[in-house]
This record gives C-alpha cells, sequence and structure tokens, in this order.
C-alpha cells in the first residue's frame, strides 16, 4: 500500500498548558481533499500548520510522503506544499503578478517562464492578466485576492495544498462562486487537499472526506454522505446549522 | 554683509552639514541592525528601549559635559559632538525601526515562511520593504532634531552653525544669532523635504 500522502500519528500538541490537539491520528491519501470541519479552538488551524512545519508537535509525529516534518528540510519540505489562508496573506508592497510569481522568483527561474507560468494561473482562477496582473492587493475585491492567493499557492505545481477558511472572510455569494471555482480546479489539478472550514455547508459541498475535530480530538471521520447520516451529538450539532426550519 | 562673512557663513554650514550627516549615518549603522536584532528577542528589547529612552532625556549640554572626560570618545572637538549626537539619534531609529518591523501583518509574515522564505528572505523582501516608510519617518525626525541639536557642538569646540548663534550671544548682537539659526532652520526644512521626497519616490507602495 502507498503511504499516505500527510499522516498524523498520535500527535500532541500543547500551547501555554492547554491542550489543543490530542493524541490525533489520520491518514490523508493522494488526491483526497479532507475538510477538517470544527468549531473554533477544537484545534483544525493547528492541525493544518503542522502540516507545513510552522508548528512542531510535542509527542508523535507529522508525516509528509512518508518522512516525518522534523527530518524534512523546511524549505523544500514548505515547496511542496501550497498554503492559502483567511484574507490571503499576500504581500501588500508587491503587485498581484509579484504575488503569484513568489514562489518561481526564489526558486530563480527565468523570466519568460515565470511570466508564462503567472498568465497560466491568473487564466486558471478567473483573474485575466491584462487587468489584474499590475494591480496591488489593496485595489482587489476579497474574491480576488483570495483568487489571486490560490494563484500564488499553486505557482510551482506542488503536490499538497492547504486551505485555512480560506473563503471565510467573504459574501455568500462570492463565496459560492469560489467554491464552485475550486470544485473546477480539483477536477483539473487532482491535488491532495487539506481544507480547514466551520461551515458545515462548505465541508459537505467539497469533501471527499470529512473529518471532525471537537476539543481536539477527532471525533469523525467519513464521506459527506456518511457525515450526514452520523449520529454523533458534535455531527448533529454541525447539521443542523444547514438543516432549514421545517 | 562682507565677503569674508559669507565666507565663514558658508564653511560653518558646511561644517554642520558634516557633523550631521556623520552622525546620523553612523547612528543607522548602529540602530537599524540592533532594532532588527531586537525585533526578535522581546526581553533585550525592553531593556534597549528603556536606555535609548533614558539617554534621549539628557540635556544636550549636559550630555557634552558627561563626554568631555570620557577617554576615546571624549575629549574638545568634533568627535565629542559626534558621539552626543549620535545618541540622540538612537531613539527615533530604534523606536522606528521596531514599530516598522513588529507591525507587519502576521499573516503576511506566516505566509512567507509557509512559502518556504528563510529568515533572511523574509526580512530583505518582506519586513523591511513594509517597514521602510515607519523607518523612514524615524530618519526625518532623527535628521531635524540632529540639526537643532548639532547648534550646541559648538559649545564643546565641534563647530557648525553654533559658532554665530553663541557668538552673538556673547556679544549681545541678534543679528549674528538670526544668521546661525536661520540657516539652521532651512536646513532642517530641506532634509525633511528632501527625505520626504525620497521616501515618495523610493519607497511607497500604492
Amino acid at each position: 500500500m502507498m503511504p499516505a500522502v500527510v499522516e498524523f500519528a498520535n500527535v500532541t500538541y500543547a500551547v501555554g498548558g492547554r491542550v489543543v490537539l490530542c493524541d490525533f491520528n489520520l491518514a490523508v491519501e493522494e488526491g483526497e481533499t479532507l475538510v477538517l470541519l470544527g468549531r473554533s479552538g477544537s484545534g483544525k488551524t493547528t492541525a493544518l500548520k503542522l502540516v507545513n512545519a510552522l508548528l512542531v508537535p510535542q509527542r508523535g509525529e507529522v508525516r509528509v510522503e512518508g518522512k516525518p516534518t522534523t527530518k524534512w528540510d523546511l524549505v523544500p519540505l514548505r515547496r511542496r506544499i501550497g498554503y492559502v489562508i483567511q484574507e490571503a496573506g499576500l504581500f501588500p508592497h508587491f503587485t498581484v503578478e509579484q504575488n503569484v510569481a513568489l514562489v518561481p522568483s526564489l526558486e530563480k527561474w527565468d523570466a519568460a517562464r515565470t511570466r508564462a507560468r503567472v498568465e497560466e494561473l491568473l487564466a486558471r482562477v478567473g483573474l485575466p492578466a491584462a487587468q489584474f496582473a499590475a494591480r496591488y492587493p489593496r485595489e482587489l475585491s476579497g474574491g480576488e485576492r483570495q483568487r489571486t492567493g490560490v494563484a500564488r499557492a499553486l505557482a510551482n505545481d506542488p503536490p499538497i495544498l492547504l486551505f485555512d477558511e480560506p473563503f471565510g472572510a467573504l459574501d455568500p455569494v462570492t463565496r459560492l462562486d469560489l467554491q464552485k471555482h475550486f470544485l473546477a480546479l480539483r477536477e483539473q489539478l487532482r491535488k491532495t487537499a487539506l481544507f480547514v472550514t466551520h461551515d458545515t455547508r462548505e465541508a459537505l459541498l467539497l469533501a471527499t472526506r470529512i473529518a471532525l475535530l471537537s476539543q481536539g480530538s477527532l471525533v469523525f471521520t467519513g464521506t459527506p454522505r456518511e457525515f450526514r447520516q452520523s449520529r454523533l451529538p458534535e455531527a448533529q450539532s454541525f447539521l443542523e446549522t444547514v438543516a432549514l426550519p421545517a | 554683509m562682507r565677503p569674508d562673512q559669507w565666507q565663514e557663513l558658508f564653511s560653518l554650514s558646511l561644517e554642520h552639514v558634516v557633523l550631521v550627516c556623520s552622525s546620523i549615518g553612523i547612528a543607522c549603522a548602529i540602530a537599524i541592525p540592533g532594532a532588527i536584532l531586537l525585533s526578535r528577542k522581546p526581553t533585550p528589547r525592553r531593556t534597549a528601549l528603556a536606555v535609548a529612552n533614558i539617554l534621549q532625556t539628557i540635556p544636550s549640554l549636559a550630555m557634552f559635559g558627561f563626554l568631555i572626560p570620557i577617554p576615546l570618545i571624549g575629549g574638545i572637538g568634533k568627535r565629542t559632538a559626534i558621539v552626543a549626537l549620535v545618541v540622540y539619534a538612537l531613539l527615533p531609529l530604534v523606536r522606528n525601526t521596531l514599530t516598522g518591523i513588529l507591525g507587519v501583518d502576521p499573516a503576511v509574515r506566516e505566509s512567507a515562511i509557509a512559502m518556504g522564505m528563510t529568515p533572511g528572505q523574509v526580512l530583505r523582501q518582506v519586513e523591511l520593504p513594509l517597514a521602510a516608510p515607519t523607518i523612514m519617518a524615524g530618519l526625518r525626525i532623527a535628521t531635524v532634531t540632529s540639526i537643532g541639536t548639532a547648534v550646541i557642538a559648538a559649545a564643546i569646540g565641534g563647530g557648525g552653525l553654533g559658532v554665530l548663534i553663541f557668538r552673538g550671544i556673547s556679544f549681545n548682537d541678534s543679528r549674528q544669532i538670526l544668521l546661525g539659526a536661520i540657516p539652521a532652520a532651512v536646513m532642517a526644512l530641506l532634509a525633511d523635504e528632501g527625505l520626504g521626497w525620497l521616501e515618495r519616490r523610493f519607497l511607497r507602495y500604492r
């Protein structure tokens, strides 16, 4: 059997005496979109940051492509993992083009290759380069910033993508638009993705598998269909948020 | 004014500029790298800022007095004057560099690290460019105050426009005082405008 692309093995992470993740075990297989669903403070963002070694577990280990994050050289590890966060974390002093070209420029691609890649990516995320390449992040709408963030994360074609509530700050119409775009991109790109959200609808729409976290522990994993049928109280609480009143 | 008076005014102005430029240059070389190091370490940061604050409160005449008996950096003349001016320029430069770097949006810094930028790349490509307008504001404050404080340097033989002012005071000659004070004021305005122009030209992103 192929090793999981990302694997959490008995991971415990605590900060300031508070246990954020407790004996957490989870394997993410190649090509799946695993949604980490949970309330604020359930440990889902922490789990995500353990993957690209922004955080290091106190006990247990997180393995990326079979190798513990503590054994990886950090730069090549992070170049294999695209990272998209809420409000995108774009560099405010870089244009859209420079933001998207960041990793290629760090990897010293030649100018022609970088330019072609940026144009291709901007087209993919629905921001025509002619119109958007020269703009600064502050000149973009929230949705456009988020699209730029996705393009930047895809720049060097990393096999793994991490999303930390990327659409959380958007209005519902823009959010749905980007969610649909996400699904379309997934069909084209076939990446392994971990997606953090507290939005049940988003989880059901985007996930190939849902992992439900509660107070630092994994309480459920399964397909969206299985999640809908779960009798767990925490799953029920989340499902209630999308149930229409009778 | 007689030609020899014009000549004196010119050479004293030049002396003044040299005093200010060399002390600001030295202060930047100490304060900016120092503040970058301090931005990584909260505990020495508090101590260093406290020391810089205390130094700032010493009256400039007293500062020159303290420095004169100290070997190597003290004595009468330009060297002592420059040391004192450096000390006064440290606080605005350190404080503004720190404010600028610590004020960078944590999400921006985190995404830089997450994309595999090394600490040096984060500093050069993200933190310093984003902190640059704040650092520049500190440099403007330091330069303008330094042009004013450098007037006092004449009291310990540092030269500069203060020579005219102190002479005017001792001869009770307000014309001489103004002859020193007005060029110093013009110099301060020009320096502030010039640095402001450089900032707009090179450091601003829209």
